[in-house]
């Protein structure tokens, strides 16, 4: 079973720049765990202090009970998974996965006999006597994850491993990793920039901004639920619209107030609420709601966007299921009305959530 | 590729310069082959020179001790350079900028500088021989022979092999470390494991330039080999003896020479083709932290190794200020008197110096950047055969190319022998090999749609070789062409061949004058010399804001 990581308040700096202050995170033992976040955000900086790539300025990291901030990165028995694959290109396919086997000094007829074992369980042991040139990045990159696990490290990192891959790879590759990691409950530690692969691939996710988490959990919690505005408009696409809040009532002015559910008790004063575009209803009948204006369209055959205005001249995203009726023409006017129960509403001042926590 | 049809002013210039190589490296070197096998008496073919070459000792030997030597000083050289070029990497070395400089300057030297010079400090009556002798009594009779070329071989082409491998350290990708790491391999491990064999290709590759260097150098061993003669020794005398001089046997020595050569040229391309991997780093190697005593240890042998390096250099220079009471023998007294003696002596070298070496440069850029232009953009039979010969000097030593040089164009039609135009055609020829494969890299770096761009936008083929292509090329080009500026002109062993007192270089005057006993003189005109590289060097740096060469 997979060993727990936890980040306990640690500081990353290079000389004077603090690019990493006071971070903390618990990993679950065989976790799926993601930082996600634009680029220079300090995931791979995080992840690189995990393996012991980069030092660790303040603070400690454990696996399970014991601090590993001192140990040198080739003892600490973690397997990597680089970028740009790193595949050794001097040996073939499998002398790379058994190289971390012969540097623990595993006889030669057990280690080729467990490399040729995790070559077919990634599925290319058909090219173990190539050298990496004569392979394709997608199995490039099976290798480097064969190579990874083969010395049955407590702990897996990958940072950034299908980046380089074409779309499709990157799809297929994902469920791979995905698989292989169930298949061995591997405590694994994923670092993308692609939210879409990262609500695909994980159990949790952590939201990474300026050096700081600034939400950890499920997937389908981030999507949902997010913390604040950052991780709102990070993770999908939401428009965010003024209104006020009183007695658990939004009022977006012109008489359309919406009450909700899922506020806090007690919230009141100016908010933006959240809509993801799925979130609207389209209304041509003049009922209540946010007046806009069809600006154009798009059909994408399983949906139909719109790109509208409001009033103030604020640009928007509504998306619809596709229907049978006609495409609103470009100039059409509508009001719009929001699915109280799935939007989000942040504070106007500190921009973070004011949703009851179990809402 | 597709085919595409292009302006047949390619194929014109493709066809010009063919002949000229024709010409110029392929007549001369086939008279001397040509030579080798025939008896002037009757003219017809014999293998004659051959076997009086082969059924002699006094001949066999010599090669025997050129393999020695060779092989000796190259493996030195090997090991210094890949150890010096991985530390340097590796750790953080300070003042690497200037080490870097140096290394440089002390290869840039012609080996028979330090020849010269290593006699002055270690020689029967150098000043290290004289302290050594007075301190501890012994008898040391100075350092000559075999381990004086040995020394002076190595400590001379260790740069080569660090600029190399510096360079291929430089292009391998630090993931490949941080993996190793991380599937548990220790320091030795990884160096040995990863490193060592993805530098080796190159290793190899620069090793062969040593060998190629160290065999066909004959001022060395001339004068510190003393009773230990080497092939090039004799080749030299064959050529230029006042006693024998049978020309018909020196071109058998020199196709002897070539033969060697191409075959090590051969098996190193053939090593290299089985381990050669094409790396390109995403991000290079970081400098690790070191503990002090490792630290310490590291710092003091690199600069050792760079002060034994530059010690001839040093020496140079500063028996160039002192006055010499009888020849080799320096007094303490400052003085200037050498470079007067050199300035009214013959004003021509330091003038002819500069003006072959840009004459040269000039004409190896501008075939240089059209040759690799062709070769890479504008494939055609002509094109690669203008390819393949362009490489030939690459393996041809260069007293053997100043050779079939005399015999090829003594007569008319084509007299050159002792104009400045002899000598300025085999500098360019030399450096040629070296210039085509830097531009070709360049070239390939840059889009074929770059081109196909500009004349989709009216340009014709010729503009958008000038306007787009040129202007993208010279920042590359013109750090090139400072690096073969530095290397033309302190090329010694085709210009000895060639020379006259009016045609006379710096590195002909320091040998010659080294071979008269004025050592004054050789170290002011060598000073001359090194100051020209090392301000040429630094010139280069500010240009290009690069802290790595590559020759």
């Amino acid at each position: 079973m997979g060993v727990a990581i936890y980040v306990d308040n640690v500081t990353k700096a290079y000389g004077k720049n603090i690019v990493i202050q006071g971070l903390s995170a618990e990993i679950k033992p065989g976790e799926f765990f993601t930082l996600l976040g634009p680029s220079g955000c300090g995931k791979t900086t995080l992840l690189r202090m995990i393996i012991g790539f980069n030092t660790i300025e303040g603070g400690e990291i454990r696996v399970n009970d014991k601090v590993i901030n001192n140990i040198p990165t080739n003892r600490r028995n973690m397997g990597m998974v680089f970028q740009n694959y790193a595949v050794f290109p001097h040996m073939t396919v499998r002398d790379n996965v058994a190289y971390g086997l012969k540097t623990r000094r595993v006889p030669r007829a057990e280690r080729y006999r467990r490399a040729d074992e995790i070559l077919k369980l990634v599925k290319i042991d058909q090219y173990a006597d190539r050298m990496p040139t004569q392979l394709s990045g997608g199995q490039q990159q099976r290798v480097a994850l064969a190579r990874a696990i083969v010395i049955e490290p407590e702990v897996l990192l990958m940072d950034e491993p299908l980046s380089n891959l074409d779309a499709k790879l990157r799809v297929e590759m994902r469920n791979v990793i995905k698989q292989i990691q169930h298949q061995i409950g591997i405590t694994t530690v994923y670092v993308t920039h692609d939210q879409e692969e990262a609500l695909a691939i994980s159990d949790r996710i952590a939201v990474m901004h300026g050096g700081v988490i600034q939400q950890i959990g499920t997937p389908k919690h981030i999507y949902q639920r997010p913390a604040n505005e950052f991780v709102s408009t990070f993770i999908g696409l939401s428009n965010l619209i003024d209104a006020d809040c009183a007695d658990s009532t939004l009022d977006f002015g012109c008489g359309y107030r919406v009450p909700m559910q899922t506020l806090r008790p007690g919230v009141s004063g100016k908010v933006h609420v959240a809509v993801r575009p799925e979130e609207f209803t389209i209304h041509q009948d003049g009922a209540p709601g946010i007046p806009a204006t069809v600006n154009s369209s798009v059909f994408l055959g399983m949906t139909q966007h719109y790109f509208m205005s409001l009033e103030g001249g604020k640009e928007i995203e509504v998306v619809e299921t596709s229907d049978l009726t006609d495409i609103l023409p470009d100039g059409a006017r509508v009001t719009l009305q929001i699915m109280p129960h799935k939007v989000n509403v942040f504070d106007a001042e500190s921009r973070t959530t004011l949703i009851r926590e179990e809402a | 590729m597709r085919k595409r049809r292009y302006s047949p002013i390619w194929t014109f210039l493709a066809l010009a310069i063919l002949a000229l190589f024709i010409i110029f490296v392929v007549y001369p070197l086939a008279l001397v082959l040509y030579k080798s096998v025939v008896d002037p008496t009757n003219n017809s073919f014999t293998l004659e020179n051959f076997t009086r070459f082969f059924s002699r000792k006094y001949y066999t030997n010599t090669l025997r001790n050129s393999f020695s030597v060779t092989i000796v000083s190259t493996l030195i050289s090997a090991t210094l350079g890949l150890v010096i070029a991985y530390i340097t990497r590796q750790y953080r070395i300070a003042g690497s900028k200037w080490l870097n400089i140096f290394i440089v300057v002390s290869y840039l030297s012609p080996p028979f500088i330090g020849a010269y010079a290593w006699i002055q400090l270690l020689g029967r009556n150098g000043i290290f021989t004289r302290i050594i002798n007075g301190v501890f009594g012994a008898s040391f009779g100075g350092i000559y022979g075999f381990a004086g070329i040995v020394l002076v071989f190595s400590l001379q082409s260790f740069p080569l092999v660090y600029m190399y491998v510096s360079g291929a350290l430089q292009n391998l990708d630090n993931s490949l470390n941080e993996a190793a790491e991380s599937l548990g391999a220790s320091n030795f491990q990884r160096v040995t494991g990863i490193i060592l064999p993805l530098v080796l290709p190159t290793v190899l590759a620069s090793g062969l330039l040593v060998f190629m260097r160290v065999f066909s150098d004959f001022g060395t061993p001339m004068l510190i080999g003393e009773g230990y003669r080497t092939f090039p020794v004799v080749l030299y005398n064959q050529f230029m003896g006042e006693v024998t001089n049978d020309s018909y046997f020196a071109a058998a020595l020199c196709v002897i020479i070539m033969g060697i050569t191409l075959v090590f040229f051969f098996l190193q391309r053939w090593i290299a083709a089985k381990h050669s991997y094409a790396m390109s780093a995403l991000k290079p190697m970081q400098p690790r932290p070191q503990r002090p005593l490792p630290k310490a240890l590291c710092h003091i042998f690199v600069y050792l190794v760079v002060l034994i390096a530059l010690l001839p250099q040093i020496t140079v220079i500063v028996t160039s200020f002192l006055k010499e009471s009888t020849p080799g023998i320096f007094t303490a007294e400052f003085s200037l008197i050498n470079y007067q003696t050199i300035f009214s002596k013959n004003p021509r070298v330091i003038p002819n110096t500069y003006l072959f070496g840009l004459a040269a440069i000039a004409l190896v850029v501008v075939f240089g950047v059209l040759i690799s232009y062709l070769a890479v953009r504008r494939k055609s039979v002509i094109t690669s055969t203008v390819d393949t010969l362009t490489m030939l000097p690459y393996i041809i030593p260069g007293s053997v190319l100043g050779i079939c040089f005399l015999y090829a164009f003594a007569k008319p039609p084509l007299a050159l022998t002792g104009t400045a135009a002899i000598i300025i055609v085999s500098l360019t020829v030399r450096r040629m090999p070296y210039t085509i494969r830097s531009s070709t890299a360049i070239i390939s770096q840059i889009s074929p749609s770059i081109e196909e761009a500009a004349v989709s936008l009216g340009a014709s083929e010729m503009r958008s070789f000038g306007e787009i292509m040129l202007p993208m090329m010279m920042p590359g080009v013109i750090s090139g062409a400072i690096m073969s500026w530095v290397t033309v002109i302190s090329e010694l062993s085709s210009s000895i061949m060639l020379y006259r007192a009016s045609t006379q270089t710096l590195t002909v005057a320091v040998y010659t004058e080294v071979i008269r006993d004025c050592f004054g003189n050789a170290a002011a005109y060598s000073t001359v010399l090194t100051v020209t590289s090392v301000v040429s060097l630094l010139l280069f740096f500010k240009l290009t804001g690069r802290r790595d060469i590559s020759v």
